[in-house]
């Protein structure tokens, strides 16, 4: 009969952990090939929908899930986790069906929710522990991975304190680690960094980054902070108002088919913008002094001085800029 | 060269079924409550009942003029579990009030619910603390009276002539325990606060005895205890132990009502145990 304790780990016998990252999925783990499947999925509450005929297909890998306040991306997680019944449409989760299999799926995948969550009364080796033990690991090996988990996570010197007396920094890291401690082969990370300072939350930016990238385990970033996105994953999918604006390779997303301007000028912006957007030129409107203006390929700079010529705006500063994911973002949710 | 990776490793070890959730989640809360003074103290308390009643048994047996007032009897046992009752209300309390609703003052249902067990598991789970507690001051200390009393007179005479004893010592506890726990998780479920649901318990408690205390005042019958959930409970203990039914409820009655209380609480449950809340 295994007993767990709160001692630490003894360095020299690591039980049955196995490598780093290359062998992930274990052999009875059939590797799928996309981590979560959604096929017309809508979820309402009330009267109001969530989700509206969601289809898409999120890859094996570092997916970020981006989108305003209230687009429905936490709404897609807890339905992925079985924690909302949709309305309609189907959902995999790898390979799974979230329907038929809603706890074989939960024993596959870690979540890290948007809110404080920690089971009260206990310290942080303590929650990880039960948190792997409740996921099905055995009491030792829950005991000793929480240990390693909470080093990984950067709380290793706060392992023993109670979580309530935690910062919110670090409340994020203990819910990181409970997703870990088990072992998924998929994490639903919902706004990891909010609440973090920034050397926190370039800490936790890095923790995802080397989960994704270093140690193979896929996951699905929901964030509404495109820099954090851009930094951990490869792959995208914007939703705005329960529905999909696009998805794709970040790179390719980003990689445009035309060139991208910064602009300045004097004269009426709102009227410049709409000859830019009349002839073919992506231009969101802005209320600032600079506005970015996506050229299609074909055309150039030349085409703006002249659209400007013959408008009689005058153009102070232009400058070539570097696609950002914040221009996919606007140009697929059409904000500025 | 690092003497200990430190880093995030695979796990490659054994993996439990699922199905053992529950248990998982009830050790783990009997360990916690049983780190706690106040606990150890309401267990220690509620055993000095079945120490008093041993000493009668033994002085009964020792002194011949003192067995008719001292000596065994079935309603002695029916007695010993209904004075217990201040016991079972104090551990409901304790802890069952905070069981749920500390949970989901720490947003921890949506941890829970995110892990490969289902709601069922996680009520069960805590079921199981309360109901181990409940039984610890009910059924285990009963149980122990009657074998008592069989050690301390040296004869199954008294357990032969009351065969009745051991399955209706069983069967009550079971019913009590079954449906305080459902009554108070239920009631945790509802809030957050750990001091509303020991409020709204002993409200459940006193003021159904005082509307049973009134309809009888005015009516002069005892038929209307079944609006009382001890009355009701009461009454179906009576039955159980064969004893006179003390209210002229029928039992049927009482039956359903305990039922019915049952039914409400896992319908609460259900509505209310969920890994996220929806306000449409």
């Amino acid at each position: 009969m295994s007993v767990a304790t709160d001692q630490p780990p003894v360095p020299t016998a690591p039980v049955p952990n196995a490598g780093s990252s290359s062998d992930r999925p274990g052999p009875d783990r059939p590797r799928p090939e996309f981590a979560v499947t959604l096929e017309g999925l809508t979820v309402e509450y009330g009267k109001n929908r969530a989700l509206a005929d969601v289809s898409a297909t999120f890859p094996v890998g570092a997916v970020g899930l981006l989108g305003p306040n209230g687009a429905g991306k936490s709404t897609m997680i807890k339905a992925l986790l079985g924690f909302i019944t949709p309305a309609k449409g189907r959902m995999k989760v790898l390979g799974l069906d979230v329907t038929a299999n809603p706890q074989e799926i939960r024993s596959r995948v870690g979540y890290m929710p948007e809110n404080d969550g920690h089971i009260p009364g206990m310290n942080a080796v303590s929650f990880v522990a039960y948190c792997g033990e409740l996921s099905g690991l055995p009491g030792v090996d829950a005991m000793q991975r929480a240990h390693e988990v909470l080093y990984y996570v950067g709380l290793g010197e706060a392992r023993y304190r109670e979580i309530g007396t935690y910062s919110t920094g670090m409340k994020q890291r203990i819910k990181l680690a409970q997703a870990l401690v088990h072992d998924p082969d998929l994490l639903f990370l919902d706004e990891p960094t909010n609440g973090m300072d920034p050397k926190g939350r370039d800490e936790m930016l890095e923790l995802i980054r080397d989960l994704a990238h270093n140690k193979g385990v896929s996951l699905i970033l929901s964030s509404h902070l495109l820099p954090d996105v851009e930094y951990t994953c490869d792959h995208l999918v914007v939703l705005d108002k329960g529905r999909i604006a696009t998805s794709g390779l970040i790179g390719e997303l980003k990689g445009p088919a035309g060139s991208i301007f910064e602009l300045r000028i004097k004269g009426d912006s709102d009227a410049f913008v709409a000859v830019l957007q009349a002839n073919g030129l992506e231009c969101p409107a802005t209320d600032e002094d600079v506005m970015r203006v996506f050229v299609p390929g074909g055309k150039s700079a030349r085409d703006v001085f002249a659209l400007a010529a013959q408008h009689g705006v005058q153009i102070r500063h232009l400058r070539a800029s570097v696609p950002t994911l914040e221009d996919v973002f606007a140009k697929a949710v059409g904000q500025e | 060269m690092p003497i200990h990776d430190q880093s995030y490793r695979r796990y490659a070890g054994a993996r439990q079924p699922a199905q053992r959730a529950w248990l998982v989640i009830a050790k783990s809360g009997i360990r916690q409550f049983l780190r706690r003074r106040p606990m150890i103290g309401i267990l220690f308390g509620a055993w000095i009942q079945l120490l008093v009643r041993l000493a009668m048994f033994y002085v009964s047996e020792s002194v011949t003029q003192a067995s008719a007032l001292l000596g065994p009897k079935a309603e002695t046992f029916r007695q010993f579990l209904e004075q217990q009752n201040f016991f079972v209300f104090l551990i409901a309390i304790y802890v069952g009030s905070g069981l749920i609703a500390q949970d989901r003052k720490a947003n921890a249902l949506q941890i829970y619910l995110s892990k490969p067990l289902t709601r069922v598991d996680y009520i069960a789970g805590k079921m199981a603390i309360l109901a181990t507690f409940l039984l610890f001051v009910t059924w285990l200390p009963a149980l122990l009276l009657l074998v008592g009393q069989i050690l301390l007179s040296g004869s199954f005479e008294f357990a032969r002539g009351n065969m009745i004893l051991f399955p209706a010592i069983t069967v009550f506890s079971f019913i009590e325990v079954f449906v305080v726990c459902c009554a108070v998780l239920a009631l945790s479920s509802l809030t957050t606060s750990t001091r509303y649901v020991a409020v709204m318990f002993a409200g459940v408690m006193f003021f159904s005895d005082a509307v049973y205390g009134t309809l009888r005042m005015v009516t002069g019958s005892t038929a209307f205890s079944w609006v009382s959930f001890t009355g009701s409970l009461a009454q179906v203990g009576d039955a159980i132990f064969r004893q006179p039914l003390r209210y002229t409820t029928p039992v049927a009655v009482s039956v359903i009502v305990l039922a019915a209380l049952v039914a409400v609480s896992l319908s609460v449950l259900e509505r209310r145990v969920r890994g996220v809340e929806v306000v449409a």
